[in-house]
């Protein structure tokens, strides 16, 4: 039932390109990913090792919290194995992907009538046309697919690139999708670089319990972002349903997805997570609850926000800088925040600690 | 990784819709594609093709080609005959008619197709008897006041040439191929033959291939998109042919009527073979004859009429004799036989039957082509949605809303006619006895009249 957050793996493993994934090896158009991977090898081989360690000795939950905030870059590479081995069933429609399947139910009218509320009216046929979207951690594609076919053109992105590939060769097939959908196996960090302030959406779906820095990573879309763009979430939160529910009876006790997919210490509550877009410049604007009913493998919209949860929040235009600091805000409320200085204080931290990694 | 060349079967789960929803599950279908091809996307992919251009498939042409949700996309009509057009009724009336419900006028005059069909030639009438040949009983339909239509009279040829009219409209959404025979099908393989075209492909009788993500198939009651496809259908024949003419009746002069009869086979032969007066009498003596009543049943009839009177004084309505049947159209006498037919099953992956290749009825009730124009409303609201939400409209997922819904109306009215034709085949007493007091009975309630009508009017 959970498994679309398991799906969500495969997109969420974000890390700089030093440590891209090793399985890329003989991919040839990643020459010059393979150089930086050659270059930091020892730094990625130390991590991993380290990680095995952690799990072997039973403390993995805690000290992957723990590596979650010192590592200086979002991608995991456990995560990334476990995706690799995945990419061939993406496109099962009763495999391993169903719920993320079915989840486009919910997800794709949520990021649809979004964009229509904030952006001027768009031929019916195609309701986005126009409109660049970044799909974070795309996988095989099966968020980018639809919204392309709406009028968007959508960039997937995903460090995977078995996964990529798979994408690729979904798409290759619909000439319609070959002008609105192109995939990129990169990060988001890289991304970041190059195409600042390029997008009107960005979306991360069932991407943020998989990263190894949330930091970052939010920053990261903060800066591919127009203006006014949207940021789509949709991710897990931390209670003791979400343990019952994707832990135990997910893993353990139905075996919907295999051990060890979830790390409850990963997912984040939706008060975590508002506190962290509005202190990186954005404004929430809506958040609702999903169900996943798993004896009919459907999903609903929900009150509560206990286990699944869809978010959407807006970056803020710039605005003339105001003297006054509002004291910050808790849980629910989207009050606008327009700290000039400490937005911008933000951004030269996040760059600071972006270049230094390099 | 990529599939092995040759047929394959998927296995299959049970695909049940309940109340609260169920397990969206693959069906199997036989590949007949032995090589894998490239993966170039190719420009000649249509959205949609509907093989077989009748009242159903340009019905359905013309309500994807008007859907909003759907602009853009690129569908074509295939049919195997001539383009019908007309631009005026013709003299002779046709043999070939159906009773249009107002659910289907509906539908029809949404697509703009109903103007024409007014203009053309359409009879609406506002009651309805039914007598029976082996006793006095009869049923009568109307709706409350005679002012309301129950249903309308059109002849086949119109519906089509009036739909045809309103494709011209949409010549640059929807395409349309006439003279074009399809020979063979070939299905998609599944997921992980990733490399292999995905679409179906529709191999023409010129040797041209054209690939489509969504085939409708209108073909009729031996579809061939049916048969290809494997679809298991439940289906049997009547000993019955049906005889349709065309009557003119004494009352008024230029008053023309259309004629089915249900009669075997070897009856049905007779009757196109004899001259158009025994034809006539034929058909005047089915009418009024009484040779077939008994005593028995007549007595228990009329006993519980007057005991129906008793209880609801204004149960039943005044009774219209049958018509005086003058004379015959000329040429006008053809013969089919009859059956019944309901594929267990109304789609598969990127495959969808609508009309008579998905059920076929008898024509006692008038209801072939309104179930069929129910499907095409019922598919072209669902790939609507389809579109909106961005889906491949060959996907499973929506498809199955439209076959649950259609199959959950379909089967009761087909078991109905199915059930009333059996009720109605035999002269045996006990089955007169029952049929008599039934239709009294029935005939006194108002309630369930109306519910019949609303459920066959949809």
């Amino acid at each position: 039932m959970y498994c679309n957050t398991f799906g969500r793996f495969a997109c969420r493993v974000f890390r700089e390109s030093r440590f891209q994934c090793p399985m890329n090896k003989g991919q040839g158009t990643m020459s010059k990913r393979l150089a930086t991977w050659t270059s930091c090898k020892h730094y990625k081989q130390f991590l991993e090792r380290h990680l095995s360690n952690l799990k072997f000795m039973g403390v993995a939950t805690r000290l992957v919290q723990h590596v979650r905030t010192v590592s200086h870059s979002t991608l995991d590479p456990a995560e990334v194995r476990k995706f690799q081995a995945m990419a061939n069933k993406w496109w099962d429609l009763q495999g391993d992907f169903a719920a993320l399947h079915s989840l486009n139910d919910l997800r794709v009218p949520f990021i649809r009538d979004n964009l229509l509320n904030v952006h001027s009216v768009h031929p019916i046929s195609k309701p986005l046309a126009g409109l660049r979207i970044l799909d974070v951690g795309c996988g095989g594609g099966l968020l980018t697919e639809p919204l392309g076919r709406l009028g968007a053109v959508v960039l997937g992105i995903d460090p995977v690139e078995d996964n990529v590939r798979i994408a690729e060769l979904h798409a290759s097939h619909d000439p319609v999708l070959q002008d609105h959908v192109q995939y990129r196996a990169c990060t988001l960090e890289e991304l970041a670089d190059e195409e600042e302030e390029h997008f009107d959406a960005v979306l991360a779906s069932e991407v943020l319990e998989h990263l190894a820095d949330l930091d970052t990573f939010i920053h990261c879309c903060h800066c591919v972002l127009k203006p006014g763009g949207s940021l789509f979430i949709t991710t897990i939160n931390r209670t003791q349903l979400s343990y019952v529910s994707s832990i135990v009876l997910a893993e353990w006790l139905l075996r919907i997805v295999p051990g060890g997919t979830h790390d409850w210490d990963k997912f984040i509550t939706p008060v975590e997570l508002e506190r962290l877009l509005e202190s990186s410049g954005f404004c929430v604007e809506s958040l609702r609850g999903m169900f996943y009913n798993p004896a009919c493998g459907a999903w609903s919209w929900q009150k509560s926000t206990a286990v699944n949860y869809a978010l959407h929040a807006l970056k803020q235009r710039a605005e003339p800088q105001q003297d006054h600091i509002q004291p910050e805000s808790d849980g629910l409320d989207a009050s606008a925040h327009t700290d000039g200085p400490h937005q911008y204080n933000i951004r030269t931290a996040g760059r600071d600690t972006h270049t230094h990694t390099t | 990784m990529l599939a092995a060349a040759g047929v394959w079967r998927r296995c299959i789960n049970i695909t049940i819709r309940s109340l609260n929803g169920a397990k969206v599950v693959t069906r199997g279908f036989v590949s007949s594609e032995n090589a894998e091809e490239s993966g170039k996307a190719d420009s000649d992919v249509y959205d949609i093709i509907i093989s077989g251009g009748g009242m159903v498939g340009t019905a359905m042409a013309c309500s994807v080609g008007f859907d909003p949700n759907l602009q853009g996309s690129k569908i074509l009509l295939l049919e195997a005959g001539s383009k019908k057009e007309m631009d005026k009724a013709p003299d002779v009336y046709s043999t070939r008619v159906s009773s249009i419900s107002p659910g289907s006028a509906t539908l029809l005059s949404g697509l703009g197709a109903w103007d024409h069909i007014v203009n053309l030639r359409c009879k609406p009438y506002q009651k309805m008897q039914v007598w029976d040949a082996c006793s006095d009983a009869l049923i009568t339909f109307d709706k409350e006041n005679l002012q309301d239509e129950m249903a309308y009279v059109v002849e086949n040829d119109v519906i089509v040439a009036a739909l045809t009219k309103q494709l011209h409209a949409l010549s640059d959404q929807v395409e349309v191929q006439y003279r074009t025979k399809v020979v063979k099908y070939t299905w998609p393989r599944p997921y992980h033959a990733v490399t292999s075209i995905p679409w179906v492909k529709v191999t023409l009788a010129d040797g041209r291939t054209l690939k489509t993500k969504l085939l409708i198939g209108a073909d009729g009651s031996n579809s061939m998109v049916r048969r290809e496809a494997g679809i298991p259908t439940v289906k049997w024949n009547y000993d019955q042919s049906a005889v349709v003419a065309v009557l003119h009746l004494s009352e008024l002069s230029d008053r023309e009527s259309s004629l089915v009869w249900s009669t075997s086979h070897q009856h049905a032969e007779e009757l196109l073979q004899m001259d158009e007066e025994s034809f006539v009498d034929a058909i005047n003596s089915a009418f009024w004859s009484n040779e077939n009543q008994s005593e028995l049943v007549e007595a228990a009839g009329s006993l519980f009429r007057a005991a129906l009177s008793f209880l609801m004084p204004d149960g039943t309505s005044t009774r219209q004799l049958p018509p005086s049947v003058a004379g015959v159209g000329p040429k006008s006498r053809v013969m089919f036989p009859l059956g019944m037919g309901h594929a267990s099953e109304y789609i598969r992956h990127r495959v969808a039957l609508i009309g008579d290749a998905a059920h076929r009825v008898h024509p006692l009730a008038g209801q072939g082509a309104n179930l069929g124009f129910g499907d095409v409303s019922c598919l072209a609201r669902v790939l609507s949605q389809a579109a909106f939400n961005g889906k491949d409209l060959g996907e499973m997922q929506h498809l199955l809303e439209y076959e649950t819904e259609r199959q959950r109306h379909n089967l009761p009215m087909m078991a109905a006619t199915d059930l009333m034709k059996r009720l109605y085949s035999t002269n045996a007493a006990p089955m007169v006895l029952l049929r008599t007091l039934g239709i009294q009975a029935t005939n006194a309630l108002p309630p369930l009249k109306e519910q019949i009508i609303a459920y066959a009017s949809k």
